[in-house]
């Protein structure tokens, strides 16, 4: 398996190359671009035989994948923040019309006021389409989830699109050493799409129809339980991509050093690296603290956060974007899910590190603080620059 | 059966959930639906006038104008609406909109 | 044997929901009698979307893929990139939208389709307003008609502004192929889509297709309305092929405008003076389509 080093945009890349996708549209946004430069070089060479549609918009772009896919191809785009808020409509069109599409996006705050660096808003935002979602958390996640998620979304017991998501800068243009399979390891891992039962020409077939109230909710049902199902299949695809390249990720909530700790922080995205190192200073130290790594944020993994919860008393979950009216999505989600357990642990939730706003260990540090101090507000915004500090330093 | 199609999925066997199909492909032809009932008038065809020039087979929204063995054209009464372009377009004068 | 004009096999059901006397079915009838068996139909939010018949039938014997309302020609695109991956090089792919889901609200879709050069067919059915959502005013609709956010009242005097030449902006595309077509002419659109079919590259078809509701005239009228709009010259039978204008049908005196709106009760409120203002629209247009026919 050649080692190369790949920023977190050419993972991408490299994964859709090698999942020889047939048709790719997209459309440039800041910091997605290297990723489809790069796909259009491989395209250009014959390295990858696709057609690259090059779309006039975001929103066109979805809607291409997604016409491409009911009739057979396998596709892929990639985008962030404002070109994914423009896609809206399409993620739940995708979801609605079962079409396996997968989806790099690069997550970055959104405007206005204009911010290109990493916030987890725009694809948070997105957490009802029918999408299953991954944060990753380093390049080479990246580059094998991106490859377990076309097998995921084209399982005939799934046939959901798919997003994979890294965070702006800090992945997308930073460069890791990246394991990557060769095309026949990944043509073994990922066959050729089956595509029968999509639209066939010659047939008298129409799928999207106009559907009154006595049939529609069952095909929302469906995709309910398309969902539950795929964290099954999930598990499955990670098994055999273990046995094919020797790395696991972890499945959806991996943790480090939980079983005895105090309190929990759970991260996503890159964060999840600085918590990391900041856990093992701690614990140098001798406070009992533990990281959860919220990846699968769709489906979001109830059973493993439960049973986090079983052994944790206290639970901080760190949010990169926020639910305005209400609080972070993470913080909501696990609250929901652990609401009918007997033994709760106290939860609270973090909101920071948006618009790109660096996640440093001492931020970390202090949350961690927090929560084995306990008490505070259920909902704390720690890296804000409060009046204090500006009397301070002003 | 509704003349507007809502329980068109009663001519089929969607019942419940399972019967469904995973995504929504539509796989049953419109012809199940017998829009008749939409109807005021109906075409009367006087074959003895008739030209067989088709102009009604051809300007049919409904293709609800058949063509018969020996060419004559034939009013397909499971779906006429009644608009009656038939009889406006056709040249001789051959048919007439009749009050059902 | 039947002596028929058009050709004779059907890739329209009968038992769709279109009104009575819709000419929308009529433009899918004789587009799919001319393009046959391998077209793959992309429609957006119209009233094709209810036409084609609810679930789980549908009214076409070739497949049908909806797709979202400001992007048909998205979905065109992505169609004939999926057949030419799969190598499904028969597949003729067709973009099927009315004027609101192709001038203004799918417009940059479909200026994306045609700037990329997709091979495919892009039909626009003109009813000229938005009358899946009940007659209100789409960028097509014409000088001074009536619908239901261009009321006629103390105020307002129907549509104010004028149609939007959606020829000109696919020429300015320069498409390989472009014409209007009529449902009152089957021969000549049968020749039109008949003749996109040895042609590659982006094609657009721009049918006239009169609506008995929106434009309030009797049902049976339809084909006798379409026939006025062309022999008036409010509607025009021409094609654009590399660039070059040809006008396919010339009378030898056209009829007066007014002939033509007096039998639509859309216009039914227009003055004299409004009327001769739109002949002179009329006329003005025709003189400058024949100027570009001698630019060859």
């Amino acid at each position: 398996m050649p080692r190369m080093v790949l920023s977190g945009n050419y993972a991408q890349s490299y994964a859709a190359k090698l999942a020889r996708v047939h048709v790719i549209a997209a459309y440039p946004i800041t910091p997605q671009t290297a990723i489809v430069e790069k796909l259009g070089e491989f395209v250009a060479s014959g390295e990858l035989s696709a057609q690259f549609i090059k779309v006039e918009s975001e929103h066109s772009a979805l809607q291409a994948c997604i016409s491409a896919a009911a009739l057979g191809a396998r596709t892929y785009t990639a985008t962030s923040s404002q070109g994914l808020l423009l896609m809206h409509e399409l993620l739940h069109w995708a979801s609605g019309a079962r079409a396996p599409v997968v989806m790099g996006v690069v997550n970055r705050a959104v405007a206005p006021p204009w911010s290109i660096f990493t916030d987890h808003t725009d694809t948070v935002a997105q957490r009802d389409t029918g999408w299953i979602q991954f944060y990753a958390e380093s390049n080479q996640e990246v580059l094998d989830t991106t490859l377990m998620a076309f097998r995921l979304a084209e399982h005939p017991d799934v046939l959901l699109p798919a997003m994979v998501t890294e965070d702006a800068f800090y992945l997308s243009h930073t460069v890791e050493p990246v394991d990557v399979p060769t095309q026949d390891e990944v043509d073994e891992f990922l066959p050729r799409r089956d595509v029968r039962g999509l639209i066939r020409p010659g047939a008298g077939v129409r799928l999207g129809s106009f559907t009154m109230p006595d049939l529609y909710e069952e095909f929302r049902h469906k995709i309910a339980r398309a969902m539950e199902r795929s964290a099954e299949v999930f598990f499955e695809i990670e098994d055999d991509y273990h046995r094919l390249t020797g790395r696991h990720h972890g499945g959806p909530l991996p943790t480090y050093r939980v079983d005895d700790a105090d309190a929990v922080l759970m991260t996503m995205g890159t964060a999840t690296t600085t918590a990391r190192s900041v856990v093992d200073a701690l614990r140098t130290r001798g406070n009992r603290v533990g990281l959860a790594k919220l990846r699968a944020f769709r489906p979001f993994p109830v059973k493993e956060v439960r049973q986090l919860a079983a052994t944790a008393d206290r639970i901080g979950v760190l949010d990169r974007s926020f639910t305005f009216g209400a609080a972070g999505a993470a913080f909501t989600e696990v609250a929901a899910a652990l609401y009918p357990e007997t033994h709760r642990p106290a939860l609270k939730n973090f909101v920071a590190g948006l618009g790109g706003r660096d996640l440093t260990p001492k931020v970390l540090e202090g949350m961690f603080k927090a929560l084995l101090k306990g008490g505070g507000p259920e909902v704390d915004w720690p890296d804000l620059k409060r009046r204090a500090e500006v009397v301070r330093h002003g | 059966m509704s003349p507007h199609g809502h329980d068109a999925h009663k001519a089929t066997a969607y019942i419940t959930e399972q019967d469904l199909p995973e995504r929504p492909l539509a796989t049953v032809p419109s012809d199940v639906i017998k829009t008749a009932s939409w109807r005021t008038f109906l075409p009367v065809i006087h074959l003895e006038a008739c030209t067989k020039c088709y102009v009604c087979w051809k300007f049919c929204p409904d293709v609800a104008i058949g063509i018969d063995e020996a060419g004559w054209p034939v009013v397909r009464l499971d779906y006429c609406k009644g608009c009656g372009i038939c009889a406006e377009e056709c040249k001789p004068r051959a048919i007439d909109m009749v009050k059902e | 044997m039947a002596r028929l004009t058009i050709p004779a096999e059907e890739y329209m059901r009968s038992g769709h929901s279109a009104c009575p006397g819709c000419a929308a079915t009529l433009v899918m009838r004789y587009v799919l009698k001319g393009l046959g068996p391998n077209a793959i139909v992309t429609l957006p939010a119209c009233c094709w979307t209810v036409i084609g018949t609810p679930f789980p039938t549908t009214a076409l014997n070739v497949p049908i893929l909806d797709c979202a309302f400001e992007a048909t020609g998205a979905s065109v695109s992505g169609l004939r990139a999926a057949a030419d991956a799969l190598g499904l090089a028969d597949v003729i792919v067709v973009g099927f939208a009315g004027d609101g889901g192709t001038a203004d609200i799918g417009l940059q879709a479909l200026s994306g389709m045609l700037e990329r050069g997709t091979d495919a067919l892009y039909v626009m059915y003109d009813n000229e307003a938005y009358m899946n959502t009940g007659v209100q005013r789409s960028g097509a609709t014409p000088l001074g008609a009536w619908t239901t956010t261009t009321p006629v009242d103390a105020t307002s005097r129907g549509k104010g502004e004028g149609k939007k030449d959606v020829m000109a902006i696919v020429a300015a595309h320069r498409p390989a192929y472009a014409a209007t077509v009529n449902v009152a002419f089957p021969e000549d659109f049968l020749k039109r889509v008949e003749k996109t079919k040895t042609i590659r590259g982006p094609k657009f078809l721009h049918a006239f297709s009169p609506c008995p509701p929106g434009w309030r005239y009797p049902p049976e009228k339809t084909i006798a309305i379409g026939r006025l709009a062309t022999d008036t010259n409010s509607f025009p039978l021409y094609e654009i092929e590399g660039g070059k204008y040809r006008i396919t049908r010339k009378l030898g005196r056209a009829r007066p405008v007014a002939e033509y709106l007096k039998a639509q009760g859309r216009f039914s409120h227009l003055t004299d003076a409004e009327i001769a203002a739109i002949q002179s629209e009329v006329d003005g247009r025709w003189a400058r389509l024949l100027a570009l026919e001698t630019l060859g």
